[in-house]
């Protein structure tokens, strides 16, 4: 494996991209691999701006250098476009095409960008990756599983050190024995569409 | 495991008996952990071995556990670093007559305010009280301080302050395990004159403490947490440097290729002298990485000049470190490239030339909070001052609402507001939650009542202590540990303040919440208006709990008149705007609280359906 990993992953608050960046780590560690997690809390949840990173391997922290991540998973296409700064023009930026309009832009404020433009702007800053998240979400059983979409994606875009399988368990023990079938829906929804 | 959570699996693998707190982002999940714990035992009708409480605030919180390690047993107190201002006046006191069982204060800093009113540096406490201070850099080395913290306090008769920051307590790693310790179950308090602070006993106190922070040094010396070892090829350049920080002095170091040696510390307070002096000596350049104040910098100029040594120093006072915010790999690296003279291999991509939405948190779809703000508008649109505090409620901020105009910290709202009512003609309507008002927020309005203050005074009683995770508080029937507690009522404590107008409201009956600020403002004098509501994400997690649907509101779009009351003036998230200027309902982010169908002038919103 590479010496470092960096993973950022971002959306906004309540669509579970803390605890997608926390099935990682557990991951990481069941794979035995040095990992470290920072996550946002408190004040910034309230339906807030979302960024936690994920770094594994040979590191001493949580956080990311400018223009180093190796992938920006993202469950909204703004929000990827917002922690772009971690790109280079290797990074695999996989960003969710569905967006969620801030309140700012709802009460008139101010205006969510042009999405074609937005995906273009995208793809200049490195190797973009456009997942209908919410298509195959609902098709796995429920909008929720979102997260575990983007993590198939994410394991399919060949960036983690550790196979699919270790994450896809990883997925199921952390959750109640009638969902398991459809976040496994899910995480291979995500897999496969990565790989289109 | 989180930061967090590892100081709370350091303090079990010493055998804790007293864990108390009051809830403080980033310090949350410390005690929200002791309390899942305690509650998991509660339920199965099995005693958890420790005590655990939200206290009232962090001052009562040292003093539970102060007054449990002075009888022998071990405790922990956590607070946010604001926190300890509250209980500073406990602290520096404590810190004169000491302890018998060890007793560790975790204070969690937040550089940067990602969650806070302002950005603190809590080491200065460890300094002014004349705290011993751990500082770990990662999980695993917050879970060792906390386990040998405590027989560092134990070894001092001494509290010890366990200094974080948020990218400690909300960073995960690994970390490596040890057994549980049994607690002690019960204390013995030893009566002796010496626990008695008057002024001859404060006075023979103040030198024992000097005593022991001169043991501490020699502490700090032996210490496995302060270490030397050098990067790279021996060389005469150091590195001093703490917490979080050393993380991305390491990588900077090993990335740029350089030749260094390094004092990381993991005590930081008393520092160890003699390490220091021999680094000093083995140097001719040192730089300092510390976030904040330049702490450690300034004791090591004290003790370079002691020496007579002419090392040279860089860090805050040549400019190549700031004293604002919280550090990160970029901003290391940049200056080790100017200090060390090496090419800065960081890639800044370009800007991106579209411009990016805000997207700043803002009050959920069906937040009682919002209807309480509206109807208090609609009471007296113009002319009024919002004295605010720390809360959920502090998000009534952003438009459309825009009613926060005075912030301080936890419990100001209603001090200022008096403040407010002596200096200007304007009107005064504050605003403060449940939590806040048990916290700090009835002496205010005991001074309100006593001095004839005409304000309006509001207490957002919804039930807990949404913000820091819903923790609960004195006006819950169940405590921390998941057991049948007194509730206490606020308008009841209202009235035993001695305020003589007491309007109790159920926000969500916005026309009878505006006829109460109506009332309040016109009555001469403090008024106190209790706004009723449970939080909404609480509410709705007991509907489903119980097998109870969610009415999801949509637009009648030909009644609608696009009059915008409903996202201009009222401004729920769930509410935007759809094609050619129609107002739309997010179905996915509505609550069903119903209150946009209340204040539509033209009756256009309806249940669609329940989900």
């Amino acid at each position: 494996m590479k010496e470092k990993i960096n993973i950022i992953l971002t959306g906004v608050g309540g669509q579970g991209v803390i605890t997608a960046a926390n099935i990682l780590g557990k991951t990481a560690v069941k794979a035995k691999i040095n990992v470290f997690v920072s996550e946002v809390h408190g004040m910034a949840q309230r339906g807030g701006s979302v960024n936690c990173t994920v770094r594994m391997g040979d590191v001493s922290g949580p956080l990311v250098a400018s223009g180093d991540a190796d992938a920006i998973i993202s469950t909204e296409p703004v929000e990827a476009l917002r922690y772009i700064h971690y790109s280079n023009k290797k990074t695999k930026i996989i960003t969710s095409i569905n967006p969620v309009i801030p309140f700012t832009v709802s009460t008139g404020e101010e205006k969510y960008p042009d999405i074609d433009k937005l995906f273009k702007e995208l793809s200049f800053y490195g190797k973009l990756y456009k997942i209908d998240a919410i298509k195959i979400a609902k098709e796995a059983g429920a909008i929720i599983t979102k997260n575990i979409v983007m993590l198939g994606a994410l394991a399919g875009s060949g960036v983690l050190p550790f196979k699919e399988d270790i994450l896809l368990d990883t997925i199921l023990e952390n959750i109640p024995a009638k969902y398991k079938e459809m976040n496994k829906k899910a995480f291979l929804g995500g897999f496969k569409a990565v790989k289109e | 495991m989180l930061g967090n959570e590892a100081i709370v699996r350091g303090a079990l693998e010493a055998g804790v008996d007293v864990a108390t707190t009051y809830p403080g982002t980033p310090s949350s999940e410390i005690a929200d952990t002791f309390s899942y714990i305690a509650k998991s035992f509660t339920k199965q009708n099995k005693n958890p071995k420790f005590y655990f409480e939200y206290s009232t605030n962090e001052k009562v919180a040292l003093e539970v556990a102060g007054a449990a390690s002075i009888s022998g047993l071990r405790s922990l107190t956590c607070m946010k670093h604001v926190g300890l201002n509250v209980a500073s006046d406990t602290f520096m006191t404590y810190m004169y007559i000491g302890t018998r069982g060890g007793h560790i204060i975790v204070t969690a800093d937040d550089p940067s305010c990602h969650s806070s009113q302002n950005e603190q540096d809590n080491r200065y406490y460890a300094l002014f009280g004349g705290a011993p201070m751990l500082e770990p850099s990662t999980p695993m080395e917050a879970k060792e301080m906390t386990r040998i913290g405590f027989e560092i306090s134990e070894e001092l008769k001494s509290p010890i302050l366990l200094r974080t920051t948020t990218r400690l307590n909300h960073a995960r790693g690994t970390v490596e395990l040890k057994n549980l310790q049994k607690p002690r179950k019960k204390g013995h308090f030893e009566k002796n004159p010496m626990w008695v602070t008057t002024p001859a006993i404060a006075r023979a106190r103040h030198p024992e403490l000097l005593k022991m922070l001169e043991t501490a040094e020699k502490i700090s010396e032996k210490s496995e947490f302060n270490q030397t070892f050098n990067i790279g090829k021996p060389t005469d350049w150091g590195i001093v440097t703490s917490g979080v920080s050393f993380n991305y002095v390491k990588e900077a170091a090993e990335d740029l290729k350089l030749n260094v040696r390094i004092l990381k510390l993991g005590m930081t307070h008393p520092l160890p002298r003699m390490m220091f002096e021999n680094f000093i000596k083995s140097c001719k350049n040192i730089v300092v990485v510390e976030e904040l104040e330049p702490i450690l910098e300034n004791q090591l100029k004290a003790m370079a000049f002691d020496i007579s040594s002419n090392v040279k120093i860089y860090g805050k006072s040549t400019g190549h470190f700031s004293r604002l915010y919280e550090y990160n790999p970029n901003l290391v690296m940049d200056a080790f490239s100017k200090i060390f003279k090496v090419e800065n291999p960081i890639y800044i991509p370009p800007t991106s030339k579209i411009k990016i939405p805000r997207r700043p948190p803002a009050l959920c779809p069906g937040c009682p909070h919002r209807a309480t703000y509206y109807a208090a508008k609609k009471a007296q649109p113009k002319g009024v001052i919002y004295p605010t505090d720390i809360g959920c409620y502090t998000l009534g901020r952003e438009k459309p609402l825009e009613m926060a105009d005075l912030l301080l910290c936890m419990g100001s709202n209603a001090g200022t507001a008096c403040g407010l009512a002596v200096a200007t003609d304007e009107k005064i309507i504050s605003f403060m939650g449940d939590s806040t008002f048990f916290h700090s927020g009835i002496p205010p309005i005991i001074d309100a009542a006593h001095h004839n203050h005409d304000v309006v005074i509001t207490v957002l009683d919804n039930r807990t202590t949404a913000m820091t995770g819903h923790q609960p508080h004195p006006g819950n029937d169940f405590d921390g540990m998941g057991r049948p507690a007194k509730r206490i009522f606020t308008e009841e404590v209202v009235k035993g303040c001695g305020i003589e107008l007491v309007e109790i409201v159920n926000p969500n009956d916005i026309k009878e919440t505006t006829k109460a600020f109506k009332r309040a403002l016109d009555f001469k004098g403090p008024a106190v208006v209790v706004s009723k509501s449970p939080c909404i994400l609480l509410e709705n997690r007991d509907k489903k709990k119980r097998g109870e649907k969610i009415p999801i509101y949509q637009i009648n779009q030909e009644k609608c008149q696009r009059c915008k009351t409903c996202i201009g003036r009222f401004g729920c998230p769930a509410l935007y705007f759809g094609k050619e200027g129609s107002v739309m309902i997010d179905e996915s982010q509505c609550n069903g609280c119903g209150n946009c169908a209340d204040i539509c002038p033209f009756g256009a919103i309806y249940v669609k359906e329940e989900k």
